[in-house]
């Protein structure tokens, strides 16, 4: 029997089991399907990770390696190459394993980190034929970085997400020709910054409220046809641009990887495409916790770092001092005006040491603007921001004493003021 | 005045920089932001990330950086100069690669272990 059994060995996973250690508990396992621990990070091969967390720019492998080397340091054991299958009743993992075979392992508590994949091309219909050289940016991350093959010359990516953007560069540094980068949305999924050193630096054009429309050729692409879409996101007919191009990359959103989850019975949301979880990253199957990507889809590894963190302390004290108590207030976040998802979703103010830290993201870009809590109709706390975006995560901290007051519910909802 | 967003970090506030005020920065959130702004209108730098081949590694290729920044200008004598390294498992994270790249006084290292 494990005290803890985290799945997943990337960022999420490695400083889950890291802080449950710190908390205590002794028999630790994580399970990770892949040959290394660190998961996405190692074939992030640019900089910008940690300067939260480790208050420097680190690349993702160094971050990753930052954390292998504390794991290192501790008596968490690995269990590489093995994948998991199920979550069962009463904390039996069932998981497969390339030298352990089959296995059923029982633990006291669960962190579900198992991160996040990508959509793909039949993810969002994209019409024309179906030639080699479609890829996801991820999947030609992958490639580029860590197997060494390159997989175009002249390429074009739909999506402005920061994978994408990285990619672009990325591509360009390696030697290919990268046409446009195409993004159906108004505005650029990704980070700014990404945008500048990305896309920018390198003067590839960003067409906003576009979209691919056609993809051309036989055996290998050929063409990708570019169309401007309207407010509805519909192709406006005679605004077509042809690009001769061998490649698409796909960075068109990510999806939390919740199969194992779903399994289980847990609560999911459907804002977010992962489970449900308390002010801790509880699950709604008490002992069990989800953080990172698997929860929902972060921007920066540091963020998910401290979420983890969390989860693992909240497994520890789980194991430890026992579970909430039966009967406990519960408070239900919601939506208001302009938000499209909280995290957590709902939270126990008794549970709540002195702040309770609060993800959200907003549905549209905003300047000035205010961030309002309120619960029964009154405000409890506001928050001030000088711009908001989709593409960026938002973080409020809200004080126990606060919660301590709120009933039933609290709504966060975001509105411009005049400056 | 020009504008800019900073890079420094994912926060990517709106500078503005006065060009004829001595580069003075407004609309950072941190002094590395005005840093950011002046060194940007002067003297452009980066840090390239990319990777080398690697032989007898867990895998065949070895991600490195420059361990500062370089001139924007030099990227692709840089890249260049990357193409013709091949590294030996095992590698260590910090480890020299390519000493004084180019002559920018950057040093490349590796970013991970490889073994």
């Amino acid at each position: 029997m494990y005290d803890l059994i985290v799945i997943g060995g990337g960022p999420a996973g490695l400083a889950a089991a890291c802080a449950a250690w710190e908390g205590g508990l002794q028999k630790i396992l994580i399970v990770e399907r892949d040959k290394e621990l660190g998961g996405i990070l190692n074939q992030c091969i640019h900089n910008g990770f940690g300067l939260h967390h480790f208050k420097e720019e680190l690349t993702g492998p160094e971050y990753a390696g930052r954390f292998v080397k504390l794991l290192g340091e501790t008596g968490v054991e690995v269990r590489l190459d093995t994948m998991v299958l199920e979550v069962a009743d009463d904390r039996r993992v069932h998981m497969v394993g390339k030298s352990t075979g089959y296995r059923v392992e029982e633990a006291k508590s669960i962190v579900l980190a198992m991160g996040c994949r990508e959509r793909t091309r039949g993810a969002i219909a994209i019409p024309g034929s179906r030639p080699a050289g479609v890829f996801t940016a991820g999947a030609a991350q992958r490639y580029v970085n860590m197997e060494g093959w390159m997989p175009g010359k002249r390429v074009v990516i739909l999506g402005s997400g920061d994978i994408g953007l990285i990619m672009a560069r990325r591509m360009t540094l390696e030697g290919a020709k990268v046409l446009a980068c195409v993004e159906v949305m108004p505005y650029s999924g990704g980070l700014n910054r990404n945008i500048v050193q990305c896309l920018h630096d390198y003067e590839i054009p960003l067409y906003l409220s576009h979209t691919v429309t056609d993809i051309r050729g036989k055996n290998r692409v050929e063409q990708v046809v570019v169309s401007a879409v309207d407010g509805h996101r519909n192709p406006v007919p005679g605004t077509e641009m042809v690009f001769d191009c061998d490649t698409l990359l796909l960075s068109v959103g990510l999806i939390p990887e919740n199969e194992l989850t779903r399994q289980a019975g847990i609560a999911m949301d459907r804002r977010t495409n992962g489970a449900v979880v308390y002010e801790n990253m509880e699950t709604s199957l008490p002992g069990v916790f989800a953080c990172g990507n698997v929860c929902h889809v972060h921007d920066l590894v540091d963020f998910v770092t401290a979420e983890s963190q969390k989860a693992g302390s909240a497994a520890a004290q789980y194991v430890l001092g026992g579970g909430a108590a039966a009967g406990e207030t519960v408070l239900e976040v919601t939506n208001g005006d302009g938000v499209s998802y909280t995290v957590p979703q709902k939270l126990r103010p008794r549970r709540v040491e002195k702040l309770c830290g609060l993800f959200f993201r907003v549905n549209r870009v905003l300047g000035n603007s205010e961030i309002l809590v309120t619960s029964g109709g009154t405000q409890i706390a506001r928050f001030q921001r000088e711009h908001l975006a989709p593409g960026e995560m938002e973080r409020i901290d809200l004080p126990r004493a606060l919660l301590d007051r709120a009933e039933g519910e609290i709504t966060v909802s975001v509105r411009e003021v005049e400056q | 005045m020009k504008e800019l967003i900073c890079i420094v970090c994912p926060k990517g506030c709106h500078l503005k920089v006065d060009e004829e005020n001595g580069f003075a920065v407004t609309g950072n959130a941190c002094p590395r932001g005005a840093e950011y702004g002046k060194m940007e209108l002067t003297h452009p730098t980066r840090v390239v990330t990319s990777t080398v081949r690697c032989a007898r590694g867990l895998y065949p290729r070895c991600p490195v950086k420059t361990d500062r920044p370089v001139p924007k200008g030099e990227i692709f004598r840089v890249m260049a100069a990357l193409e013709v390294v091949e590294l030996s498992a095992p590698v260590r994270a910090g480890q020299v690669v390519v000493e004084n790249v180019c002559g920018t006084g950057a040093n490349v290292v590796a970013t991970r272990d490889m073994i």
